[in-house]
């Protein structure tokens, strides 16, 4: 492999794991603040994908797509907070991977049946359509581009949000402590509520502004999920810090890996994270 | 609907099986005048719609025969096999077992293939395979009682060298998805392509199912082969087709693929297909008569486009016509009926194919491009093209 290869081939790491972050911010956040494991995460992630194509439809406009199934996932992970997770706080996490696992099954149920099991595709915006010229060959397109800048604006915007404002503070006190931080008279029941929205708005934003690049099919939740759980334990359940870095470090080593032993492409993230593991038991950064 | 009508059937047969009790074997023989057929197919998850599909096809070589089997009334029963591999057995021992069918027909995917393979060849009911290419089932453990009439996996990719050699194509990278079908369909590219001539500079794989492809088109890139072959099918397969033409490699470099590369996701895949050229049994835009025909047919009695699966849904249905029609619908007359189904040539809508000695179709391979969004046929790249069924012995 010569240089401007490498550089590429860092570009393509660099690329993949913000989008890996963006994933996993929300179930890291989730898991860690509120306890709650939430397996149904990756679905929230296909029917993004699935909002943005159907709104993208309606509006004739990406930008206004996202904006709109933004505020509607919010909504919904709101209603969803509301109506369900929050009876499953004090629950053991077998009843929480219960609940979740089936709501899999129901979100692809219904999925299934508003809008089909056909793959589709969402048209990259006109402004994004271009591509750099990167060698003789190959080039590199510029909405991949603004995606990696969507999700590294993102993963700044999480930052600032979690270490400093008071509602930031907030969150971290209730996951430090819940009932410390109730006795204290914030009302922590409410946080949760934003938090959980955060989460599956995070996901659903994900997979809208991946929907471009990556086509929208039924199955595309289930295998993004196990490389989520593989960054949030890398990273330290519940450390947003610790979900970037570990997600930037899936991204290389998966990248390299398919370029350099194809053989074990497939097992070397895993063994990336046995070796994390072996350690640090608790991940890269406790939370 | 197809959940609904699923589920429906399942509770019958339970309340079936819990009413009747030790008087089951009374039950059985109070219906041996109609022929049980059992489908095991997917009828939720990703491979919903290619379960349905066959379904369809499979009922409508019923229907153009009165919907009878040997003049027998045809009774069904079905089991969604939700393409989970680990529920083979058990979902084939449903319908084997409980329901008691004479033929069963499944599945899509080759893992679930298995587990009906073993519940065939252990209970030697009679199974016909609509899809799944799993090659082992018409080669090392091939069996009198099991017919497909789809393709071995290895089969679409045979044809492919030719037609790459033909356009100049000397040096060519192959990539697919490190799996058995993905092997098999290497298996069946690289014997094809180096007896034409062709060098395999490169063999990718990306692990199973991850559609993270900018890695390796990178690498491609930098190899500058005349062409690139590859194996990928749904969403990962139009995935796989926009990444390639968004890295600019549509432009120099020509994509060539196994069929199901081009089936379902044209739509999906937009501009990115264009130009694209695959090999495959058969194409929606094939014009002969007997296609425009079935197609018509199809469309007046269900309402929507047959694909590939379809046809091949349609030719297990004719297969079985056959073979019930020798027997007068009693298909426990087994010598006879296969004596009927072996080496039987079937008017396809594909193109008339013939069933090989180890169970499986002899059929010409077309060579297709994608222009306008259509799978136009070019012409035929392979003719009676065989899958060499290494280490068949029907015993």
């Amino acid at each position: 492999m010569d240089f401007a290869n490498f550089l590429i081939q860092l570009l393509n790491s660099l690329q993949y794991g913000l989008l890996l972050f963006m994933l996993a911010a929300g179930l890291t956040l989730i898991f860690g603040i509120m306890g709650v494991v939430n397996l149904a995460h990756g679905t929230f992630y296909m029917l993004g994908a699935y909002l943005a194509w159907f709104l993208t439809a309606q509006f004739d406009n990406l930008l206004i797509a996202i904006v709109v199934g933004a505020v509607l996932a919010i909504a919904f992970g709101w209603a969803l907070e509301w109506l369900l997770i929050r009876h499953f706080y004090k629950r053991d996490h077998l009843d929480q991977v219960l609940l979740t696992f089936g709501l899999i099954y129901i979100f692809q149920e219904a999925r299934s049946i508003l809008w089909g099991d056909d793959v589709h595709s969402v048209a990259v915006p006109a402004m994004f359509n271009g591509a750099i010229q990167l060698t003789d060959n190959l080039s590199y397109p510029v909405y991949r581009l603004v995606v990696s800048a969507v999700c590294a604006g993102l993963a700044m915007g999480l930052y600032l949000l979690i270490s400093k404002t008071r509602l930031g503070m907030k969150i971290r006190a209730g996951a430090f402590n819940r009932e410390m931080t109730e006795s204290l008279g914030i009302n922590i029941r409410f946080i949760h509520a934003i938090v959980f929205a955060l989460g599956v708005g995070l996901a659903a934003v994900a997979g809208m502004v991946a929907a471009p690049i990556s086509s929208v099919y039924p199955g595309m939740g289930s295998s993004v999920l196990i490389m989520c759980f593989v960054v949030v334990v890398i990273g330290g359940i519940g450390s947003v810090r610790g979900a970037l870095v570990a997600a930037l470090m899936v991204g290389l080593v998966d990248t390299f890996c398919k370029v350099l032993l194809p053989e074990i492409a497939g097992m070397a993230v895993y063994m990336l994270m046995a070796a994390v593991l072996l350690f640090k038991p608790e991940g890269l950064f406790k939370s | 609907m197809t959940t609904r009508r699923n589920l429906l059937t399942h509770s019958a047969a339970a309340i079936g099986a819990a009413s009747t009790g030790l008087f089951l074997p009374e039950l059985a023989r109070a219906q041996s005048d109609k022929v049980r057929v059992g489908f095991m197919l997917p009828y939720t998850g990703t491979f919903a719609q290619l379960g349905v599909s066959i379904e369809k096809g499979f009922l409508m070589a019923l229907n153009e025969q009165g919907g009878k089997l040997g003049g027998k009334e045809v009774e069904f029963f079905k089991v969604d096999d939700e393409s989970n591999p680990a529920k083979g057995v058990e979902n084939a021992n449903l319908l084997v077992q409980r329901d008691k069918v004479d033929v069963l027909v499944g599945t899509v995917h080759s893992g679930v293939q298995m587990g009906i393979h073993k519940v065939a060849r252990e209970s030697g009911v009679l199974s016909l395979i609509p899809n799944a290419g799993v090659q082992v089932a018409t080669r090392a453990q091939c069996a009198p009682n099991v017919y497909r009439t789809s393709f071995s996996n290895s089969q679409p990719t045979l044809a492919l060298g030719k037609a790459m050699m033909d356009r100049g194509h000397k040096k060519a990278v192959w990539i697919t998805w490190n799996y058995s079908a993905g092997a098999e369909a290497l298996e069946g590219f690289e014997a094809g392509y180096t007896a034409a001539g062709g060098t395999i500079v490169e063999k990718l794989a990306v692990p199973f199912p991850s559609v993270e492809f900018q890695a390796l088109l990178t690498q491609i890139a930098a190899i500058k082969p005349d062409a690139v072959a590859c194996f990928f099918a749904g969403g990962g397969a139009a995935k796989f087709l926009r990444d390639f033409h968004a890295a600019g490699l549509s432009k120099t470099i020509q994509l060539y693929g196994s069929g199901f590369l081009t089936e379902g996701v044209l739509e999906a895949a937009g501009p990115a297909a264009e130009g694209v050229m695959t090999t495959m049994h058969y194409s929606d835009s094939l014009d002969t008569p007997r296609n425009k025909k079935f197609r018509l047919d199809y469309v007046k009695a269900f309402k929507s486009q047959p694909d590939v699966y379809s046809v091949q849904g349609y030719d297990a249905g004719q297969l079985l016509i056959i073979g019930a029609n020798a027997v007068k619908g009693d298909l426990s007359n087994k010598s006879a009926l296969y004596a009927a189904m072996n080496g039987v040539t079937i008017d396809s809508p594909r193109g008339k194919w013939t069933m090989s000695a180890a169970h499986n179709p002899i059929q010409d391979m077309y060579l297709r491009q994608v222009v306008k969004g259509e799978n136009k046929v070019i012409g035929v790249a392979g003719k009676a093209v065989a899958d060499p069924a290494t280490g068949c012995r029907m015993s």
